[in-house]
């Protein structure tokens, strides 16, 4: 191993080691009988607000600028995704649709 | 079976990511070995492409490390959502779930348990290992054959994991409480990374957008109890 694989490797141990301790922890060691009621009804909100941040940065960036145009493809497939989602209940229906309009549209060329 | 489905979407996701997150790798100076073992030890979708951009650019380790950190806190939140439904498991099966738990395998897990899954053990490892595998296996294909595969694009499969959200957030949004906290945490995360905060953004949307769900929660009881109170009066 020369110098540069002995950073890399140091490298790849301290980030792993950064995400895995956030990760492992709290389910660990966090004990929910104990916690008062106002942080268990906030944790009950986190997947819903995780999510919903998530799929804001996927849709509404375009090579890292902000785009709300039409011409913006994830974020026009994102729509009626969420329409499919809510009306069919359907969690692979949607996916299906969601990527079939991508790939859809990239073949008529938007 | 159940947890090769919930698996399924996450791999078709996963594997050209992985593949692109190899080809990139090497191009920053990694030796592909050292890619495998990132996509082994770290897991980490945005974090891994982070880690690489900043290691080709020589950045010492401890920058590196507080980087990703921050990159990847979102997932101290995850892990604390999660907390109260894993009790059951056995610390030894904590330990290995969270070492794989990532934004997908959440997702998909937290939305199975919100809408009152039984925990199965069988479940949850099949889909986190398949999810796991699939992550190595496409780092390995970019890191020894990037030049292979040809754009993914018309497929649309670089869409595939942001097609899953989707499908994951309606399930979530049980009443219009959670669509106006989802509504609001996509607004403050956009809001955030225009204002240049393209680290912290998702972290700080989803604390400031939990928060916004327990004030208007405690804004409804506490009206309710004054319906509830106004009714006995009268």
């Amino acid at each position: 191993m020369n110098d540069h694989e002995l950073y890399l490797a140091c490298c790849i141990a301290g980030s792993s080691l950064a995400t895995f301790l956030p990760r492992v922890l709290p389910m660990m060691c966090l004990s929910t009988e104990s916690l008062p009621p106002a942080v268990r009804d906030w944790l009950s909100f986190v997947p819903v607000s995780i999510m919903a941040a998530l799929i804001g940065t996927d849709v509404f960036f375009v090579d890292g600028a902000f785009s709300c145009s039409p011409d913006n493809l994830f974020l026009m497939a994102a729509i009626p995704s969420l329409l499919v989602a809510w009306w069919s209940r359907s969690f692979f229906g949607t996916i299906a649709f969601a990527m079939g309009a991508v790939a859809l549209c990239r073949w008529l060329g938007w | 079976m159940e947890g090769v489905k919930r698996a399924l979407p996450i791999v078709l996701g996963y594997v050209p990511v992985a593949f692109a997150f190899g080809v990139l790798a090497v191009k920053n100076g990694f030796p592909p070995y050292l890619a495998i073992a990132m996509s082994v030890f770290l897991y980490a979708g945005s974090g891994q492409f982070v880690a690489a951009s900043l290691c080709g650019a020589g950045v010492g380790v401890l920058s590196v490390t507080a980087s990703i950190f921050v990159v990847n806190l979102r997932h101290l939140l995850m892990s604390a959502s999660l907390a109260p439904h894993l009790a059951p498991l056995s610390r030894l099966q904590k330990f290995i779930f969270g070492y794989e738990m990532t934004d997908e395998t959440f997702g998909v897990h937290s939305t199975a348990f919100q809408r009152g899954w039984q925990l199965s053990l069988p479940t949850l490892f099949v889909c986190n290992h398949l999810a796991h595998g699939s992550w190595i296996f496409g780092t390995i294909l970019g890191a020894y054959c990037g030049g292979l595969i040809r754009d993914v694009k018309p497929l649309g499969l670089d869409y595939a994991l942001t097609a899953m959200f989707l499908a994951l957030l309606v399930p979530q949004c049980r009443s219009r409480l959670h669509v106006a906290v989802a509504a609001f945490s996509m607004f403050l995360c956009v809001a955030f990374k225009m204002l240049g905060m393209t680290q912290w953004n998702v972290v700080l949307a989803a604390v400031v957008g939990a928060c916004f769900g327990v004030a208007l929660l405690r804004l409804g009881q506490k009206r309710d109890g004054l319906r509830a109170g106004a009714g006995r009066h009268a």
